[in-house]
């Protein structure tokens, strides 16, 4: 059976378990949204936005949507896959499925909880009716899959005036149970005027059964509202996974987006910014390290609807052996938008023989006072850069791991938590067989 | 210490060390002076081993050792120092991170252990205090932002750390304002012992006021044409190089 057909049959199994109140808007929601994925199904390479990344293999599998068996995990199996020495709210999933055991949610002040209780308590009824399903609403096929079986994920609630004393950490883990697993997990999250929270989302898989992540995230930022967050990608070869991030922008905040990716098999990142008011500022970061057949596809668009708003957009890549990359930029600058800035930067090195990068810049600027820039580079590394480390006593092979250890710590001088910046020194200087870390 | 005998070397098609010769002991301190384009900086290109430079003829001996055919980071292990022109900058490497590569990587390359941190740390802030660094400095990604001044006495301070037995200062003194030009003076006439020997590549005489040359050598057109005391660099600087030009002709 295809993988179409099944998760029809699927989709029927979930309206008589899980979607079961039809006179909830959230039914209505999800039954069109199966439509729209029926009509549209799954994309293809003669899709302009899938042009370099073909899901032919990935969806080739025979995924289950419902894990039959749940395991537990202990807090020692997954411990260095967690922040563990920063005090965190913790959302975790273990195949889809909330760990209350390793979580900790709060009430208190905020809401940090879970998708489940939110789409079905009424206390939460009038913020999923405003909120729900908005941004994400018919944007790709995908994300429409998502929408259909929603149902898990984290929903935060931040109120106004509220900062947020420590990280949020959402983590997905996958444990093999099923041979081949479908998770969607599906994020809501409001950040309250003035308010201001960290979030740090990861998904990883525990198994080298074959996983397969469709999540969706939608992000509400008020006014003077500022978010953070990080995507940690290093899962295994036998995971991908499609991440399709919404974040819309009230004026006056400050929203970023930083993505590593430094695992799985395939990678696909949609991420789009819409600029709702005015002196909004959004920050995409993105940095790839890729080596074997990984591949990672960032797309992402900067929807500027309002004046005095600025976007930077910085994303690097590292690819080596037959690792393949894409980065389409999307900026759209709304007649209404004058004044904004925008900027965008795509830096590749290419080291393996094998290994490719596609990147492609789009701007459609219809407004006339505004200042975009864009550039892209790909090459290999500084020669003149690598003749002074030489010259210094460091070895060719050692001076290249250096200079892309280098070339990869700038993209981290943002990361505003300190432990999760230090794995991701370890995890970047690791993948390039870098011995550092030495500090005044 | 150095002997470089009847060296040719280009760049691709272009020829621009014609047969120079040059001889440097333990001790001394020799300056390299010369116009534009008469080959100054390949000189020092060609002696720490950038392959760009292809020698065509001739050696390059480092204590009788010759090290033409070598890599550049062997030719720095051999105890070859070029501090150079244009340092480059590295964005993400502190230059504490890089001092440690370096020295580290120099040790392994003759077989010891690495530094131990306490060590490396004491030596650190000894040689830092010589160039009058600020430890603030150190934690900064390397020579990105650095003024010119900062570079240069950056690449001293490396000097200081390395240890070399030959050190090129390739126009250091460029980009210099007159209390940086004392201080990175000061560093290397601290640094010159009777086992090393440092090659001071200029076009002024102002440097040379504070790192006394033994021998000064003018390079023209590829070749060594003059050789003389430090009194020479004197007269270069008085009535320029038209000269020594029009002593070549007759």
């Amino acid at each position: 059976m295809e993988l179409k057909e099944k998760l029809a049959s699927s989709f029927l199994a979930f309206e008589n378990k899980v979607d079961i109140d039809t006179t909830s808007k959230v039914h209505d929601i999800r039954t069109e949204a199966f439509g729209a994925f029926e009509s549209k199904g799954f994309p293809t390479k003669k899709d302009e936005e899938w042009k370099y990344t073909s899901l032919n293999a990935v969806l080739k599998h025979d995924y289950n949507v419902f894990p039959k068996a749940i395991p537990t995990l202990a807090y020692e199996q997954v411990k260095k896959f967690l922040l563990n020495e920063t005090d965190c709210y913790n959302l975790i999933f273990i195949d889809g499925v909330f760990s209350s055991f390793l979580s900790e949610t709060t009430h208190d002040g905020l809401d940090v909880c879970v998708m489940s209780a939110a789409l079905e308590k009424p206390k939460y009824k009038m913020v999923i009716d405003a909120y729900f399903n908005q941004l994400a609403n018919k944007k790709n096929s995908l994300s429409d899959l998502n929408t259909a079986f929603s149902n898990e994920g984290a929903y935060i609630q931040i109120p106004k005036n509220t900062v947020v004393p420590k990280p949020i950490q959402i983590v997905n883990f996958s444990t093999g149970t099923e041979k081949e697993l479908l998770i969607q997990p599906r994020n809501l999250v409001i950040v309250g005027e003035n308010a201001h929270v960290q979030i740090v989302e990861r998904h990883q898989s525990l198994t080298e059964n074959n996983t397969l992540t469709n999540s969706v995230t939608e992000i509400f930022v008020k006014t003077r509202g500022i978010v953070d967050v990080y995507k940690m990608q290093n899962d295994r070869a036998s995971a991908s996974l499609i991440d399709s991030t919404f974040v819309s922008q009230e004026r006056d905040s400050v929203a970023s987006v930083h993505t590593f990716s430094f695992g799985g098999n395939l990678t696909r990142n949609n991420l789009e910014f819409y600029q709702e008011g005015t002196h909004c500022v959004s920050h995409l970061n993105g940095i790839s390290i890729l080596n074997e057949k990984q591949h990672v596809d960032n797309h992402t668009l900067v929807k500027h609807k309002a004046p005095n708003c600025e976007s930077h957009e910085m994303y690097k890549g590292i690819y080596d052996d037959r690792a393949t990359g894409v980065f389409n930029g999307k900026v759209i600058v709304e007649q209404a938008a004058q004044k904004i800035n925008a900027f965008q930067q795509n830096n590749n090195i290419i080291v393996g023989d094998k290994a490719s990068v596609n990147t492609k810049p789009q701007l459609e600027i219809f407004a006339d006072d505004v200042k975009c820039s864009h550039g892209c580079t790909i090459g290999q590394l500084d020669e003149s850069a690598l003749f002074y480390m030489q010259q210094r006593g460091i070895p060719k092979k050692e001076a290249k791991a250096l200079l892309m250890y280098a070339f990869s710590n700038d993209a981290l001088k943002d990361v505003k938590i300190p432990e999760l910046k230090a794995q991701l020194n370890k995890i970047i200087a690791h993948k390039l067989d870098v011995k550092i870390g030495f500090d005044l | 210490m150095l002997k470089i005998e009847n060296l040719h070397a280009r760049i691709e098609d272009k020829e621009i060390l014609k047969g120079l010769n040059i001889q440097v002991n333990a001790g001394e301190v020799h300056a390299i002076m010369g116009p534009n384009g008469a080959g100054k900086s390949t000189l020092a290109s060609v002696i720490a081993g950038k392959e760009e430079y292809e020698v065509t003829e001739g050696n390059i001996a480092l204590n009788e050792k010759d090290i033409s055919e070598l890599a550049p980071e062997e030719r720095a292990h051999e105890g070859v120092f070029l501090s150079f022109q244009y340092p480059v900058e590295i964005p993400g490497v502190t230059v504490t991170n890089f001092i440690k590569s370096s020295i580290n990587e120099t040790r392994k390359a003759k077989g010891l252990e690495e530094m131990p941190a306490k060590d490396l740390l004491k030596m650190i802030r000894e040689k830092s205090e010589l160039l009058e660094i600020d430890r603030k400095f150190l934690s900064r990604s390397l020579n990105e932002g650095f003024s010119g001044g900062e570079k240069k006495r950056n690449e001293i301070f490396q000097m200081a750390m390395m240890e070399p037995k030959l050190a090129i200062l390739d126009e250091t003194d460029s980009g210099l304002d007159i209390d940086a030009l004392r201080i990175v003076a000061n560093g290397v006439n601290k640094l010159k012992s009777n086992d090393n020997a440092v090659i001071v590549i200029t076009h002024y005489q102002r440097l040379l006021e504070y790192i006394v040359p033994d021998f000064v050598h003018v390079l023209y057109d590829g070749k060594i044409v003059k050789s003389g005391s430090k009194e020479l660099a004197l007269e270069l600087e008085e009535k320029g190089y038209d000269w020594i030009k029009e002593e070549l002709k007759a």
